[in-house]
């Protein structure tokens, strides 16, 4: 099951990103994870909330937001463990537009956030290799 | 000692200035009325015939001719002559959509480098002087203006066009250039090349130049001058009366002779259309004289300027035009070429953009930046980082296309775009030119 991320474009610029962070809390969202891809002029906050649908409701007055399914893995939170899961997904042709990672509750796990072209082969290729991964229901906390 | 191309005219006495006008605008206006319709119809609208012309002072009753109506009457709606008798034409740089296109006979060919080539004498030019021309070549009149009137002088003409700065100052040295002709941007940039190679400003035979096609202040005329060690002359023009050459500046540098036995200048106000008295601040107009091809009555430039008829010490008794202070419209002039904003806003409606921008245009380094701030649409918008600045790319490409010149894009959150209570500010323009 893939889950869903959420893209706000924000200014490259001081308080750009305490605005946004502080419109998401005021929401009542835990971000569970987040990465930044920067321009010269902009950026792009990718997060993954624990209500998404809500999130973009509230934030959509006042963001240029976006949503997109990414695929969630879990994997063991050791030396290695990343190495099958991206030769599994490179065999089968599956392009990664970007990643990136966080660490879950459980002491000895993490969680890898995949943007790929083929979101529904990606979550194949990962559960014929055993790999499990989030859905949006795993989220709501 | 003073030189003059044609000192006969040049500096002839006012009397016989209005005379030679008087005598050509009659002509004119009987040729226009006969060869281009569309004219003929705004004449007839306002209920003026050839015959109510009769001197200059009834130019007034003419009624004006805009951008607008060469935009309307493209290609051939202007044409005073048969096709079969014009051998080129000029066009100006990116407008919306529909070009003005401007057409020569050999005639206006003639005429048109004359004027170039007082400019030139004006200079100090004579036949043994190497001119180096990095006008652009083609469409655009500066390249072969200046080249024609070089000509006509007897110079020796290095034919550069624009660009490739490396060749432009290996033959400027080489060859010995004397009189160097671009835009005042490109004069500064070639100084500060030649600075950065280790040249000094005596290390070149340059002696003047011709600069003009863009607003320049009289600081960066002081900065040319050092920087090349030359005299720095303006001139002025534009494609839709023949191109640079309608006025030029002599060794006093204090405004522009109009080349009155060709082209006669009013000055009216932009809002009412109505003649200003001499001295006043206004629109510039110009009347062509003895125009075959492309002859433009009332042709309103928009520049705003005042003329000066106070005598020369150069010994030419034709009117100065001052430096243009600014335009009636919201034309600007970045790195030399006509950008409007409704260009702009064209281009990004059919991109898919919305209309939410800002133009600020810059000078660093006497070199024009020219910055879109464009709003980003909510069906633009992807997580792809990729996929955004491929738009942008796209968008630039566009934009380039369209102006002839390309500006950069930041692409900006939506409704960050200040919006004020009337009308939005469009352009900001730092560069202080006037």
């Amino acid at each position: 099951m893939a889950i869903t991320q959420l893209s706000v474009f924000l200014m490259n610029q001081p308080g750009a990103l305490v605005d946004a962070v502080s419109a998401i809390s005021g929401a009542g969202a835990n971000i569970r994870a987040m990465s930044i891809a920067e321009a010269n002029d902009f950026g792009i906050l990718r997060i993954i909330v624990s209500d998404s649908d809500k999130i973009c409701k509230l934030l959509g007055d006042k963001y240029l937001i976006s949503k997109t399914e990414v695929v969630a893995a879990r994997m063991d939170d050791r030396s290695g463990a990343l190495y099958p899961i991206l030769v599994a997904l490179s065999e089968a042709n599956i392009n990664i537009e970007y990643m990136y990672a966080f660490t879950a509750s459980a002491a000895d796990e993490a969680y890898v956030v995949f943007r790929v072209n083929d979101v529904k082969t990606a979550e194949e290729v990962l559960k014929a290799n055993e790999v499990s991964t989030l859905s949006d229901e795993n989220l709501k906390l | 000692m003073k030189q003059y191309y044609q000192p006969e005219i040049e500096t002839a006495p006012r009397e016989k200035i209005l005379e030679i006008q008087n005598e050509k605008i009659v002509k004119q206006v009987r040729h226009v009325w006969d060869h281009v319709p569309y004219y003929r119809h705004l004449m007839e609208k306002k209920g003026v015939t050839p015959d109510d012309i009769k001197s200059v002072d009834d130019i007034r009753k003419l009624p004006f001719l805009s951008k607008d109506d060469l935009r309307e009457t493209y290609p051939y709606g202007m044409l005073g002559t048969d096709l079969k008798d014009c051998v080129r034409i000029h066009s100006t740089s990116g407008t919306t959509g529909k070009r003005v296109v401007a057409f020569y006979t050999q005639h206006d060919i003639d005429l048109w480098e004359d004027c170039t080539a007082r400019a030139i004498v004006a200079a100090g030019g004579t036949k043994e002087d190497v001119v180096q021309v990095c006008y652009g070549y083609g469409l655009f009149t500066g390249g072969s203006g200046l080249h024609g009137g070089s000509h006509k002088v007897g110079c020796l003409t290095l034919p550069m066009s624009s660009g490739n700065t490396e060749r432009q100052i290996q033959f400027m040295m080489d060859l010995d250039a004397t009189i160097l002709c671009c835009t005042p941007s490109y004069a500064a940039y070639i100084g500060e090349t030649l600075a950065e190679q280790g040249f000094k400003p005596e290390d070149n035979k340059l002696k003047a130049g011709i600069f003009g096609a863009e607003p320049w202040t009289e600081e960066m005329r002081h900065q040319i001058e050092k920087s090349l060690g030359i005299k720095a002359y303006d001139i002025y023009g534009l494609t839709e009366t023949s191109g640079p050459g309608v006025a030029y500046e002599c060794e006093e540098q204090k405004g522009m002779h109009i080349n009155e036995d060709h082209f006669y200048a009013e000055i009216i106000d932009p809002d009412t259309g109505e003649v200003l008295p001499e001295g006043s601040k206004g629109e510039l107009v110009f009347t062509s004289l003895d125009k075959e091809a492309f002859p433009l009555l009332r042709y309103r430039t928009k520049d705003i300027c005042v003329l000066n008829r106070v005598p020369c010490s150069c010994g030419r008794t034709h009117v100065r035009m001052c430096k243009p202070m600014g335009r009636s419209d919201d034309m600007m002039i970045i790195r030399g070429v006509n950008v409007f904003p409704s260009q702009i806003e064209t281009v990004l409606l059919h991109e898919g953009y919305t209309p939410n921008y800002q133009i600020v245009v810059d000078r660093e380094r006497n070199t024009d930046t020219f910055d879109i701030y464009v709003e980003v649409a909510p069906d633009q918008f992807s997580d792809l980082m990729s996929q955004i600045q491929r738009m942008e790319k796209s968008l630039e490409s566009a934009l380039r296309t369209m102006l002839g010149i390309g500006p950069k894009v930041h692409l900006v959150a939506p409704k960050t775009i200040t919006r004020s209570e009337g009308k939005a500010v469009r352009v900001i323009d730092k560069r202080k030119l006037h």
